[in-house]
Order: C-alpha cells, then structure tokens, then sequence
C-alpha cells in the first residue's frame, strides 16, 4: 500500500480535526490544534512521561494503599496485598479485576510503550498494523488502572464506623495516580503516524 | 467512499488526512449510516448519521441531569453492628482531602464530576446552533478542540465499575444500600454510550468551518 501521505505530498495534516495544510502553517485555521509535522523529536516527550510514570510506580507498589482499622488493629494493605486479601476471601473475580488493572496493564503499557518508541526507525520493524493497534488498546485500556485510586476513594469515604472499622487512603493512592495520569500523557505523546514511516524518509 | 489520494490536489479543503497514519484521502458525501476508513489503517474518518446533532444534544442533556442527581442524591451507605454511615459521591472525592492526598480530591472529582459535565455543556453549546442549520456559536472550535483532547479524562464508566468492586469488597464487612445516585450514574454510562455513537469529528468539524 503506497497511498500518498500528506508529509510526502509536502503537507501536513491536523491530527485533531484532519483538515490539510501546507507545512509552513503552524496551527490548524479550522480546528486550531497546533500542527505537528511527523518526526521522531515527539518521542521526548514520550520517553519523558514514561520515566516519570515508571517513577511513580514503584513507591505506588511498596507504600501502603488502604490502612483499614478493625477494632482499633489497625492494617496496612499495598496494592498486591488487596489484591491477594480478596483471593483469600474466595472473591476470584474480583481480585482478579484488581490485579489486572493495577499490575497487570501499568506493567503491559510501559513495556507496550517502550517497544513501540524503540521500534520506530528500526530497519527490521514490521510496523503498520498491528503497531497501531497496540498503541490504541494502550491509549484504550491505560485509562481502566484509575479503578483502584476510585476505589480506595470509595472505600475510604463509606467506611467509617468509628472504632468498629474505619477505611483511610494512604500515600500510594496519589503515586499510583500520578503513575498512570504519566502514562496515559505517555501514550498519548506517541505519534501514531511514526509507526508508519521507514527510517529512509525519516532523514528527508 | 474516500479513496486515497495519488496525485496532489491543488485546493487542500477537500482533502482529509488520517490522523493516525498521514495518508491524504479526498472527503465525499456520504449518506446517512456510511463509514469511511482510512485506506491502509482503518481507523474511521467520518461516519455521518442523520439527526446526530440533535442526537448528541439530547443526549448530553439527559446526561447532564443525570450528573446533577447524582451529585445530590445519596450514593451509598453501610450498616454494621447497628452503626451506618453514608456517603455522596462528592464525598467520595473527598476521602482524599486529609493532607498531603489533598489534590488528589480535587482530580478524582475532576475525572468523575467535573470533566464529564464541562464536556456535556460543551458539546450542547458547540451542536445546539449547528443542529438548528445556523452558524456555530464564537469559540466553537476551541470548545470542541476542548471536548475531545479532555476525552481520556472523563472517566465516569471507570468509576462505577471501581464502585462494584468496592461493594464485593465491604460486602462480608457490613450490609450496603445503593442509594439514587448509584442508579443515576449507571444510567449516565448508558446515555454517555448512546451520545458516542453519534459522535463523527469530521462531521462536526466541517460543520463549524463552515461560515
């Protein structure tokens, strides 16, 4: 498939609204989405807020997530720890809900987001479709990892009987929240229309 | 249907190029119901619906009263041991307000509250004088532009599913009662749903370039 594209017709197309223009045009008169043309320079800022992603993810994993009190015994839960509190208490399901939306995808999109941001450029690549692909169930599936910050919220804010049981967020709530908002930012960086330029065109 | 591009056009207006793959396609009429997609990657430039307007702004509407109850109404409430408590979803947001978690509030209720309503008002100011055949409202674009990068952000159907696995989770603790904000929300997922799937960007956007 050797469609035209807009950089190779001397163009370059809003990725917001998808209006054509000429490439010394800096923002798009339709939309007014600022007009990227393709080069790899995006992927800093990809590289950027996938470090400081992964930064974030590692005091959200070994911090406390809930601290629960039961008749003044106090425990300290991390993700993982809830996940296997509710495997414990026979909820399969759900534990398995918790473990794929807090280990499971964060762990899939850095690795997903790195192949893609290496991958472009490389002779060997396969590229086009089934990248593109894999970056759309990133930038589709990222956003599901907020479910447990919601859900210690949740939590937190109904359970509060006094000295029967009481619920409190801990710091890994606001890690693991920023770790994912860093990673959506991260994916959402990722110019899909590098995935399909070889890297002889790449030079101009 | 678009069929890619392999000359150069000289008038750009009615070109179209992919967002997510670059290549130029020449935008046709399309008649109600008919998809175009990208030529090499499929993604789908413009999907036309007749009515979708009027569509969109009923439904944002719906929408918005939705989330008005919602945030009235009570969400939740345990009981155990004689001792109940209740929470509305504002309350949920601020479980986090203690401390240093203190901008966390402000962001779940950005995502589950706030975002999701900015986008419902927008989209009825961007449609409402493009669904009656007038010209778009002053700063459309920009209100469109805005409605779709906040587009991640809104994160109300997460919500409620972070809502059904914190009720497995207090479920062997205490007895939960879902209140009308819960049902209210459920409802608001629905008609978010039925609003996208009359959503066309290109569409909308022609409609507001055009003076």
């Amino acid at each position: 498939m050797n469609a035209l594209t807009a950089t190779d017709a001397g163009l370059v197309g809003c990725t917001r609204c998808g209006l054509v223009w000429h490439q010394d045009v800096s923002h798009c008169g339709r939309c007014g989405a600022h007009l990227r043309i393709v080069n790899s320079h995006g992927l800093q800022a990809v590289w950027a807020w996938w470090i400081a992603g992964l930064v974030f993810y590692i005091p959200a994993n070994l911090l406390p997530m809930l601290v629960t009190t039961t008749l003044g015994h106090a425990q300290k839960n991390t993700i993982v720890g809830g996940a296997i509190e509710l495997w414990k208490h026979h909820n399969y399901g759900v534990a398995l809900i918790v473990f794929g939306a807090s280990i499971m995808i964060p762990i899939g999109k850095f690795i997903a987001v790195a192949y893609l941001a290496i991958m472009v450029g490389n002779e060997r690549r396969r590229g086009g479709a089934p990248h593109l692909h894999m970056l759309e169930v990133v930038e589709f599936i990222g956003r599901w990892s907020m479910i447990d910050v919601f859900v210690v919220a949740i939590l937190s804010a109904l359970v509060q009987l006094g000295f029967v049981a009481s619920i409190h967020p801990g710091p890994a709530a606001a890690s693991f929240a920023l770790s994912v908002a860093f990673t959506m930012l991260s994916a959402q960086s990722f110019d899909p229309r590098l995935i399909w330029r070889g890297p002889d065109r790449e030079k101009k | 249907m678009t069929a890619p591009v392999f000359q150069q056009d000289q008038d750009l207006s009615g070109l179209i190029a992919c967002p997510r793959c670059d290549v130029l396609h020449r935008a046709e009429e399309l008649a109600d119901g008919q998809r175009a997609k990208c030529a090499r990657c499929g993604t789908v430039l413009m999907w036309p619906r007749e009515g979708a307007f009027l569509h969109v702004v009923s439904f944002s509407f719906t929408g918005m009263i939705l989330m008005i109850g919602a945030i009235f109404f009570p969400f939740l409430e345990i009981a155990a041991g004689g001792l109940s408590h209740k929470s509305s979803i504002f309350g949920v947001a601020m479980a986090f307000s203690d401390g240093f978690l203190a901008p966390l509030a402000f962001a779940v209720l950005a995502m589950i509250v706030a975002l999701p309503i900015f986008r419902f008002v927008a989209l009825i100011y961007t449609l409402w004088p493009l669904a009656n055949g007038r010209p778009a409202y002053r700063h459309a674009a920009t209100t469109f532009r805005l409605v779709q990068e906040l587009q991640p952000w809104a994160m109300a159907e997460i919500f409620i599913i972070g809502t059904a696995v914190a009720l497995v989770k207090i479920a062997g603790l205490a007895t939960v009662s879902l209140g009308p904000a819960f049902w209210a929300f459920c409802a608001l997922i629905i008609v978010i749903a039925l609003k996208n799937s009359f959503v066309s960007d290109w569409t909308i956007w022609k409609a507001i370039g055009q003076k």
